[in-house]
């Protein structure tokens, strides 16, 4: 088993934000990351596979194609936007990014060929935070 | 009476969007692309503040640079971090927040605030491949 991971970017813009809260209860426990004018991020996903090199090719699975599906379903989506407002699979959630993961998670595991096995996503949101995600 | 450059790294997380009032809507994207999108993206900006001088006969020091990054801190990150750079910030409230402009306006305000004996240089990394210098 090889695990192979293809490593993507998009920059974007969101707020931590609880509807049901008051303005002082978000700003309570979001801090400056409840800034109703939103705030931004470079973010980075890593997209992991595993499986067993082809005999043909030795890949797991061609990482300039999994890059293509990443990149059409994913990251097209979310690059130069604002995650609250314009992420369909992100609405009526709060905008963290452990709810960001599950979400591409969700979404990404619909476009892979079934011979693909995903096996983790890591999302950077700073170079002193990210998030791992193995489907469950 | 050697010369040497310092330098001090320091970061803020901020949205903004590049728009420019005097075009329509239509030039605005064709021009600005992605960057223009009127719900914001955003950025982990990265700052690098070069300051060049003689060291101090008595410290050794060209600046203190626990000083330095306070002044950093307390006139950069404190005014940018976790903001709308377009909505939030009076800096831009006429002038595009490009990085370039952003990296003259945060010369503008630590020139005003280091001695003048030292040169000041700001690099401004708007993500890990675009970053602009000022003075060039």
């Amino acid at each position: 088993m090889v695990y192979i991971t293809r490593i993507e970017h998009f920059n974007a813009a969101h707020k931590l934000y609880n509807p049901a809260w008051s303005r002082e209860q978000n700003d309570e426990v979001f801090g400056k990351c409840a800034n109703e004018n939103w705030h931004g991020h470079n973010f980075e996903l890593h997209v992991t596979i595993k499986g067993t090199p082809d005999a043909d090719t030795g890949f797991v699975y061609d990482a300039k194609k999994l890059s293509v599906i990443i990149r059409e379903h994913i990251i097209n989506h979310l690059d130069h936007k604002n995650l609250n407002l314009e992420v369909d699979f992100m609405k009526d959630k709060l905008c963290s990014i452990e709810n960001l993961v599950i979400g591409i998670w969700n979404k990404l595991i619909q476009h892979l060929p079934e011979t693909v096995q995903l096996h983790k996503l890591l999302l950077r949101e700073t170079p002193t935070i990210y998030v791992e995600y193995f489907g469950t | 009476m050697h010369k040497v450059s310092v330098f001090r790294k320091e970061h803020f997380n901020a949205a903004h969007r590049l728009h420019n009032p005097l075009w329509d809507d239509a030039k605005n994207k064709a021009v600005f692309g992605k960057c223009n999108n009127p719900l914001y993206h955003g950025h982990n900006y990265e700052l690098i503040v070069q300051l060049t001088g003689i060291p101090d006969p008595q410290t050794g020091y060209v600046m203190d640079m626990k000083i330095l990054s306070d002044l950093i801190q307390a006139e950069i990150c404190e005014r940018f971090d976790h903001r709308n750079l377009n909505e939030d910030c009076a800096e831009f409230k006429n002038l595009n927040p490009t990085a370039e402009n952003i990296a003259i306006v945060i010369y503008e305000i630590l020139r005003e605030k280091i001695d003048s004996k030292l040169d000041l240089k700001i690099r401004l990394y708007e993500t890990e491949r675009n970053f602009v210098e000022y003075p060039a």
